[in-house]
């Protein structure tokens, strides 16, 4: 059914994502890809991979952007520059919009946790949920013609024949920077909730209106590079050592009269 | 948006066909008439021919079937009930003209409101598209709607209604004037708010949450090559000659069959035929024009990840 369950979902799981600690090494990228690809529904394709022209289904992508002050043209002109990894999949929207334009009843929003899934035996490939998106989080698999998305590892966390450890989505089991954390954000109680109330966490495009589940951390306050480093170096004060090493402080120093003056 | 031949050929052709079937079902064209026998037939056949190739975009077409579920929630799915629904009546009215001579305008009142209500909900799957701010407004029904109206009024009075006699002539003529200005006016409205409103209230700055911090660019995409996304939503867009295009379509879909209708009121009837039917066609052939360019100058929002108008550029 792409009618939306009511709402709200009674666990609103979905993932929390810092954007000041990710370093955009892609490994939770990559992870994704390996699990999904054997996982959940169809493989995720690839197409002419090692040619000239290469594309295929991920379902979760870094982008990379710079942010540049207000007055500023160049980096580092105004203010100081930076850059943001952005790592980006399905947001698992409250007002999943991918849903209810759906018009087979292949994509769907989990009554129970909140999951937004795709069941790929009711998918004709026509794409208008992956238009309806405004985070580019579906894409087709050109070789099997339906609809993949981002399933938070349904496969993985419930699964009891995993380790307790692993039944978090890959990408956040692999992310050796600690910038993803997996959760309940219906629960006001959750570790993610308190993160994202803590931080300030924010979502995306809200002014699309889809109620994004997963919520991002904006980068902490940066000190400017070289803010706090001394512009001379200032001589080391040895007022006060005595015994041996006041004897060579006092020796080195070309003063060896002072401490006997005093 | 990346312009899929199939669709548009779906919107413009199975459009002209249901705007001629709404044309026939209110009562125009002695259904005794030959002329009338193959309209009908010519309506129902641009219908069929139009939906079979907007198939052509599924990438699973042979669970095509399971599209009319989900009208409660789906203008796709509605969409797809309408067609078939429409069918019913419509394919009753021809088979009464063409076996019987007959006609029963409580059927064609119908056969009418179930053409127009299917345009609506073809207009309405990319009108209910938030991340397209192009499309998101009613104004996309109502060029969409016209668009249908116009085509198939066209091309009744010009290849089938001249057994009405020439004193309804200048009538028709007046009227598909009347029309093309009030289609060529709505298109005007609905393309001068969409070069304004772009990306409308989204940017790159609402796309990342990082507009606190001062401008947002991209400096690397996720991979190096294109992905679906950059295919189907960002790249391959005709912006180079958008303008260019534009005169071209206005040209095609208003100055040239205003022109052709005007000349066609002299007396002259043998050239004025050939006339009409030059106008019917440029319009036509402006209407295909103005929905390629309708998906392909269409900016969708997933572009502002893919660093917004520098996306768009073409790759030349």
């Amino acid at each position: 059914m792409t009618m939306l369950p009511a709402r709200p979902t009674p666990k609103k799981l979905g993932l929390v994502i810092d954007l000041d600690t990710c370093v955009g090494c892609h490994a939770c990228v990559v992870s994704c890809k390996e699990w999904n690809t054997s996982g959940y529904g169809v493989p995720l394709s690839d197409q002419d991979p090692y040619g000239a022209d290469p594309s295929g289904a991920w379902l979760n992508r870094i982008h990379t952007f710079e942010v540049v002050p207000e007055g500023g043209e160049l980096i580092g002109q105004e203010g100081e520059a930076r850059v943001v990894h952005f790592p980006k999949s399905c947001l698992h929207c409250e007002d999943a919009p991918c849903v209810t334009v759906c018009p087979t009843g292949a994509s769907y929003k989990r009554a129970e946790d909140g999951i937004v899934l795709v069941d790929e035996d009711k998918c004709i490939g026509c794409g208008l949920c992956a238009w309806s998106c405004a985070y580019g989080a579906r894409e087709v698999d050109i070789a099997a013609g339906v609809m993949k998305k981002c399933t938070l590892c349904v496969d993985r966390i419930y699964n009891e024949k995993l380790e307790e450890i692993d039944r978090v989505p890959s990408c956040v089991r692999t992310c050796p920077a600690g910038a993803r954390h997996f959760g309940d954000l219906g629960d006001p109680n959750s570790a993610v909730s308190k993160l994202v109330a803590d931080r300030g966490g924010f979502d995306l495009m809200p002014e699309q209106n889809n109620k994004p589940v997963n919520k991002y951390l904006p980068p902490r306050e940066k000190r400017a590079l070289g803010e706090g480093a001394r512009t001379t170096a200032v001589e080391e004060d040895t007022s006060g050592a005595s015994g041996l090493l006041g004897w060579f402080d006092r020796a080195l120093s070309g003063t060896p009269q002072e401490g006997k003056a005093q | 948006m990346h312009p899929a031949l199939s669709v548009i050929a779906f919107t413009t052709l199975s459009g002209a066909g249901y705007g001629l079937a709404f044309v026939l079902a209110l009562g125009h064209g002695n259904p005794v008439f030959t002329s009338t026998k193959i309209a009908w037939v010519l309506a129902l056949a641009m219908i069929a021919v139009g939906l079979m190739s907007s198939t052509l975009h599924l990438r699973n077409p042979q669970r095509a079937w399971r599209a009319f579920s989900q009208w409660r929630s789906s203008w796709l799915s509605r969409e797809g009930v309408m067609a078939v629904l429409t069918f019913a009546p419509l394919t009753l009215l021809a088979a009464m003209s063409i076996f019987f001579g007959a006609f029963d305008l409580r059927l064609g009142y119908v056969g009418g409101i179930s053409a127009a209500l299917t345009v609506f909900c073809t207009a309405m799957i990319y009108a209910s598209l938030r991340t397209v701010p192009q499309w998101h407004t009613a104004w996309t029904a109502a060029v969409y709607l016209l668009a249908a109206l116009t085509s198939g009024m066209l091309i009744y009075f010009t290849l089938f209604g001249r057994e009405a006699g020439t004193d309804s002539n200048s009538i028709w003529v007046l009227l598909s004037l009347a029309f093309l200005v009030v289609t060529w006016l709505v298109k005007f409205i609905w393309k001068r708010r969409a070069m304004r409103i772009g990306y409308g209230k989204s940017s790159m700055e609402s796309a990342t949450g990082l507009g606190y911090l001062g401008e947002v660019r991209l400096l690397e995409r996720p991979h190096a090559m294109g992905n679906y996304l950059t295919d189907e939503m960002a790249f391959r867009i005709a912006r180079k000659h958008e303008v260019k295009l534009g005169w071209i379509e206005t040209l095609l879909s208003f100055a040239f069959p205003m022109t052709a209708l005007f000349v066609s009121l002299m007396p002259e009837p043998s050239a004025a035929a050939a006339l009409q039917i030059a106008a019917t066609v440029s319009f036509l052939a402006g209407t295909f024009l103005d929905r390629w360019l309708f998906f392909a100058t269409a900016k969708h929002a997933v572009g502002l990840y893919y660093g917004g108008e520098e996306a768009l550029q073409p790759r030349d």
